[in-house]
């Protein structure tokens, strides 16, 4: 019975996803509806198959962009997170410009950003980077910055340096806050390439989204947008398949004591 | 204040002379201190407990003997020596056993020898070593079989013995227990009262132990002080003179009692002279 339970919470997604894409094809051939307006998802898998080594192209091109911007997010987010979480004078002299500038549209800097770097991979990669640091960041610092007074009195007493007590206890504490910040910022870090490559690129994802809703290809649009989120996803999965394994004593709720 | 136990000559192992201490200047200028006039000489190995209502400076007299505070007036002696910084002489618990989670029990009771100097140093060579006396010091106080569980894996009572058992792993020669047991049902605090004191009887540290439980303080303790609370100042100072070993059937004998009584009259003036208590 609890089994028969746990394996229908194990596929509901895919379940949810069938329903809704038999829905969709249903309404759309239902109603007759144009392709080139709103494709049935028929339309958009044959789309997907008639120009699947284009859009292969075009996806690696934004995978590996998104990855190199995520990866500068990750050192810059990390340490910044480190300096501001370490030092209360940092902390509240960076956080409030930090916050202020995380309230910017990071799409409003592609045109910046192409003036300095041109067209191409330059602008991508920054955008991605920029949108995706922040929530690493501020995980990064929220971990370290939260030790009980108590614990440190305990270290302090025996003679730890600041740096042992950040060594010993703050950076592993905010793993599960660092892994956990992964997971949300890769998702941005694609928002940010496909934004950026929509308008300032000749290749990728975001590039194939603008040129084939120029051509009234909304077959291949569809595909693109649905190579994006299954990109998304899949890393969205290894992260936090990471997270699980390397901080499970902070999720011990999930899988019992 | 003389010690019967000890001759008079003889240094005193804690030796406050008339301590206060404001925590900022702004509050030294207002003449407005956290704790008064604290004048205490404990003996070597002496067993001592201090009661009184919450908030009167019980845990700012931890920092100042632990060396984590300086006093803005007055002298503080730790083993003959004038106390300037944190002493690495102590160890400390708390309610709270706050044990890292990520590690398991018997490397949560290792991790003061990473920090404190001689072990620190020679801590990688000799890690088989220092694990042996962290696993021996668990077994003593009951947790055999736990050592390589993690500590959200342990009950609160096995938490909290742990985080004694990490106090005490760098043989520390002044234990600072701060209301180690107030968060235990009665039946696991009593158990622990005796573990403490078998630990004690052992190796002879010497125990400040801060609690709102007098009878705890009247088993445990060898002198309990009374604290009152704005001022903070020790009012009372009671020594237990029950014989030792005690046992946990002490408790309910008539002497027992009437010192716990006594001690509560004491308090209950305190608190009719306008302080709030919480037991």
């Amino acid at each position: 019975m609890a089994n028969n339970k746990k394996m229908i919470e194990r596929w509901s997604p895919w379940l949810l996803l069938v329903a809704v894409l038999v829905t969709w094809q249903v309404l759309c051939s239902a109603f007759n509806v144009s392709e080139f307006i709103f494709p049935s998802p028929a339309r958009i898998g044959s789309q997907f198959m008639e120009f699947k080594w284009i859009i292969a192209g075009h996806a690696w091109r934004t995978f590996w962009v998104t990855m190199a911007g995520f990866g500068l997010a990750i050192v810059v987010g990390v340490l910044l997170g480190f300096v501001i979480g370490s030092s209360r004078l940092a902390y509240a002299a960076v956080y409030p410009l930090m916050t202020a500038f995380n309230a910017l549209p990071k799409a409003a800097f592609v045109p910046i950003l192409v003036v300095w770097f041109g067209i191409g991979v330059g602008p991508a990669i920054l955008t991605a980077f920029l949108i995706s640091f922040f929530p690493i960041m501020v995980n990064i610092a929220t971990g370290l910055a939260t030790l009980e007074p108590e614990l440190e009195d305990v270290l302090r007493v025996l003679g730890a340096r600041r740096w042992d007590v950040l060594m010993k206890v703050g950076l592993p504490r905010s793993m599960p806050y660092f892994y956990g910040s992964l997971k949300v910022a890769i998702t941005l870090a694609f928002v940010g390439t496909t934004v950026s490559e929509m308008t300032a690129a000749n290749e990728g994802i975001g590039y194939l989204l603008i040129s084939a809703g120029s051509a009234m290809q909304m077959g291949l649009a569809f595909a693109g947008l649905l190579v994006v989120g299954a990109m998304a996803m899949v890393m969205y999965e290894l992260f936090s398949l990471i997270e699980k394994r390397t901080t499970g004593w902070a999720h011990r709720g999930s899988h019992g004591e | 204040m003389s010690a019967p136990l000890a001759p008079p000559e003889a240094p005193y192992f804690v030796d406050f002379r008339d301590v206060w201490l404001a925590y900022n200047d702004e509050l030294l200028a207002q003449n407005h201190f956290a704790v008064e006039g604290i004048d205490l000489q404990v003996r070597q190995g002496e067993f001592i407990a201090i009661v009184g209502p919450s908030g009167c400076g019980k845990s700012t007299f931890m920092k100042l003997t632990t060396g984590l505070k300086m006093p803005s007036m007055g002298r503080i002696l730790i083993d003959g020596q004038p106390v300037t910084g944190p002493l690495k002489i102590s160890g400390m618990a708390f309610q709270a056993p706050s044990l890292l989670p990520w590690r398991t029990t018997v490397d949560n009771v290792l991790l003061p020898l990473e920090i404190v100097e001689p072990y620190r140093s020679s801590f990688k060579q000799k890690r088989k070593e220092y694990e042996a006396r962290a696993r021996a010091l668990l077994q003593k106080v009951g947790l055999a079989g736990y050592e390589d569980k993690f500590p959200w894996q342990l009950s609160g009572g096995m938490q909290q013995r742990a985080s004694i058992c990490r106090a005490l792993i760098h043989e520390p020669k002044m234990l600072l227990l701060d209301e180690p047991f107030g968060a235990l049902d009665a039946f696991t605090r009593e158990e622990l009262w005796c573990i403490l004191r078998d630990l004690w009887t052992e190796q002879k540290f010497n125990v400040i132990l801060v609690t709102h439980d007098l009878r705890e303080s009247v088993f445990l303790a060898d002198t309990v002080y009374v604290m009152s609370k704005s001022p903070g100042r020790f009012v009372v100072k009671r020594e237990i003179e029950l014989p030792r070993p005690r046992e946990l059937e002490l408790t309910y004998t008539k002497e027992f009692t009437d010192i716990v009584h006594e001690l509560r009259g004491h308090i209950g003036a305190l608190r009719k002279a306008g302080a709030v208590i919480n037991q």
